[in-house]
């Protein structure tokens, strides 16, 4: 049938404790690493920092969503009571905006929080049933106990038996080969 | 502790439980609260209180069903009391979901590190409690097939929403607030889920939690951007969840009909919420410990702490009262002051008295620590707290609806069979998601409870 080709996604070392995790990326980064992705079963402060990634567009996002959705909920609101279905009431004015702050206040919120919900989804790519690293096969414990820091082979630097000597260097108590099909 | 406190004297210091038993390991954590889900074998227990209140659920579906086919008439609600136990219910309902947000959103700001573990299971009661607060509103519309006519769409008839309504206001906040806990819910399963795909032996789990976790890899990038997109759903949870109890109480407090017409009303609503959420939580969090082995995860001080606030918050609701009371007579009113005699001395007395008893009385016990340490009594303070903020919504429905300006507009209000049965059949409906909930999701956020071992003391020292 069809002819399974492989590649090569990375090499990826495994590290017992976040301590040790950190301080090899730390040290990729110093030997001139630049794709490499750390994983870990709960968030480690300052982590994504060591693999270069320091800017994220979420909150970035969520204003925008936030502003959108104010700014939506009041323009409906004055759009229906003041253009599209005026009512006089004892000539009190159409635009009633203290009455409209409720709305407005929801909207904002409930705009903000989808943005930063999706924002935070579609740029960590999700929905994203296969990944390389899910190849490996000690890889399920990076929801447990375990750390894993990955050196991808786009990487200019990468070169298979150096970088994987040098996660082992750096203390990695397993270190494999992270193949795909294509 | 650390170094910087003052000395005190020793007598003084006592020791605080920990927010997590000390010797648990990334992997215990795990593995135990991941367990409850994945491998535990349903039980007898389960089973029978599942059955149970799968029941109670049939008994709320009949009974929507019959009043689908009859009408509200149903009910004993009537001119003037127009609003019975379908607002009653709503009020205490929503009101209820609001200690699930504010653990998980003002905690969460705060810093506060006992909330990690009773987070999740609270974010559940929230969903559930609105689930079961939109229904009241809904149904009490008379033609809940015509809800839709409050939301604004182009109609073919080109009429529009009335937004200088409360009950317009209202049917935003609550619908904002069901979408906003939903996401927050789903965004703090996220991990978790994960981590149950990779450890799910049937086929089946592995499906449901490999579409569910949609490719979650644990990827510092992924935690990096996740983090941002927590804390931002905080800091808009957190306004966002005084706003909605707020907006309910504008449904009364706009009104001019006396006893609602006052300022006191959105603090003291928002207040009351948390204090019902907070015993809601109890009464959840008791039996599930207990039942599930997590003492180790909610231990004493979550217990403890929980009754702290409930206090606190009784303490601002009996202050609610009292100005209530304050307001009716300093202003001279004679409708107001006419109220509230009648909340002493009118035909629904009995229910105001024993609301004094439930909510303001009863909780002054949780002063002494003794009571505060005993599971038993805790569990039965939080049912008694849950029956006075239901009371405490009856009496401010029924009596200044019954007793308004002109006695020839006076009345009496006598639920009906249909009342009883759909307030009973939403417990049974919440109860029954609970179930669910504690056995196809973690009940625990296991991420957090990782990072809560990592920063304790106690990290992976069993695996050298």
């Amino acid at each position: 049938m069809t002819e399974h080709r492989s590649y090569l996604h990375g090499v990826m070392g495994e590290f017992e404790t976040p301590e040790q995790l950190v301080s090899a990326a730390k040290r990729a980064r110093e030997a001139g690493y630049k794709h490499v992705e750390a994983y870990t079963p709960f968030p480690i402060e300052g982590l994504a920092e060591h693999i270069g990634f320091r800017w994220t567009a979420v909150p970035l996002i969520t204003l925008i969503g936030g502003v959108g959705g104010g700014l939506t909920g009041f323009g409906l609101q004055y759009w229906c009571s003041a253009i599209a279905y005026p009512i006089n009431i004892g000539g009190r004015p159409l635009n009633s905006w203290p009455a409209f702050i409720p709305v407005t206040f929801e909207m904002t919120v409930l705009g903000a929080a989808i943005f930063a919900v999706v924002g935070m989804i579609a740029l960590n790519k999700l929905p994203q049933p296969h990944h390389p690293v899910f190849n490996v096969e000690r890889f399920a414990k990076a929801s447990t106990d375990r750390f894993f820091l990955c050196i991808e082979a786009r990487d200019a630097k990468f070169d298979l038996a150096g970088s994987a000597r040098f996660l082992q260097e750096v203390n990695a108590v397993h270190v494999t080969e992270v193949k795909d099909e294509e | 502790m650390s170094v910087t406190q003052p000395p005190v004297n020793s007598a003084h210091i006592r020791r605080l439980d920990p927010v997590l038993e000390p010797g648990h390991t990334y992997a215990s954590v795990t593995d135990k609260i991941a367990a409850v889900v994945l491998t535990r074998p349903l039980g007898i227990g389960w089973l029978a209180g599942f059955t149970l209140t799968f029941t109670i659920t049939m008994v709320l579906f009949i009974s929507i069903a019959w009043l689908i086919i009859k009408g509200v008439g149903i009910w004993g609600i009537n001119i003037p009391i127009g609003w019975g136990f379908a607002i009653v219910n709503f009020v205490w309902w929503i009101g209820i979901g609001h200690a699930g947000t504010l653990i998980s959103a003002i905690l969460f700001l705060l810093n506060q590190k006992w909330r990690t573990s009773i987070n999740r299971f609270a974010e559940a009661m929230t969903l559930f409690a609105v689930a079961c607060a939109g229904i009241f509103p809904l149904i009490h519309t008379g033609r809940p097939w015509m809800a839709y006519y409050m939301f604004p769409y182009p109609s073919t008839m080109g009429i529009w929403p009335q937004f200088r309504s409360p009950l317009i206001w209202d049917v935003f906040a609550v619908s904002t607030y069901g979408t906003v806990s939903a996401l927050f819910w789903f965004v703090g399963l996220l991990p978790d889920l994960a981590t149950l795909r990779d450890r799910a032996k049937k086929p089946y789990q592995q499906v449901i939690y490999g579409i569910l976790s949609m490719g979650w890899r644990n990827s510092a990038r992924h935690w990096h951007r996740y983090q941002s997109a927590y804390l931002l759903l905080a800091g808009l949870a957190t306004p966002l969840v005084l706003s909605v109890h707020t907006v309910v109480s504008f449904d009364f407090s706009v009104a001019i009909v006396p006893g609602w017409h006052t300022t006191i009303f959105p603090p003291y609503f928002v207040a009351g919420a948390i204090y019902s959420g907070f015993a809601m939580v109890l009464t959840l969090a008791i039996p599930l410990r207990k039942f599930y082995g997590l003492e180790d995860f909610i231990t004493m001080r979550h217990l403890d702490n929980m009754a702290k606030v409930m206090l606190a918050t009784g303490l601002i609701v009996a202050y609610g009262y009292f100005v209530e009371f304050f307001m009716a007579y300093y202003s001279g009113n004679k409708f107001d002051v006419f109220l509230a005699n009648q909340r002493l001395h009118g035909p629904y007395s009995g229910f105001y008295f024993a609301l004094i008893l439930c909510n303001i009385l009863t909780p002054q016990l949780l002063w002494i620590e003794k009571v505060r340490r005993n599971v038993v009594l805790l569990f039965l303070m939080s049912l008694v707290i849950n029956a006075g903020m239901w009371l405490e919504r009856f009496v401010i429905v029924v009596i200044s609806l019954t007793r308004d300006f002109v006695p020839s507009a006076w009345g009496r209000y006598q639920p009906t069979f249909w009342d009883y049965s759909t307030f009973i059949g939403t417990i049974g409906f919440f109860v029954m998601l609970i179930f669910l909930f504690v056995r196809g999701l973690p009940a625990i956020a296991i991420s957090e409870m990782r990072e809560l071992v990592a920063h304790g003391s106690h990290s992976n020292k069993e695996h050298k």
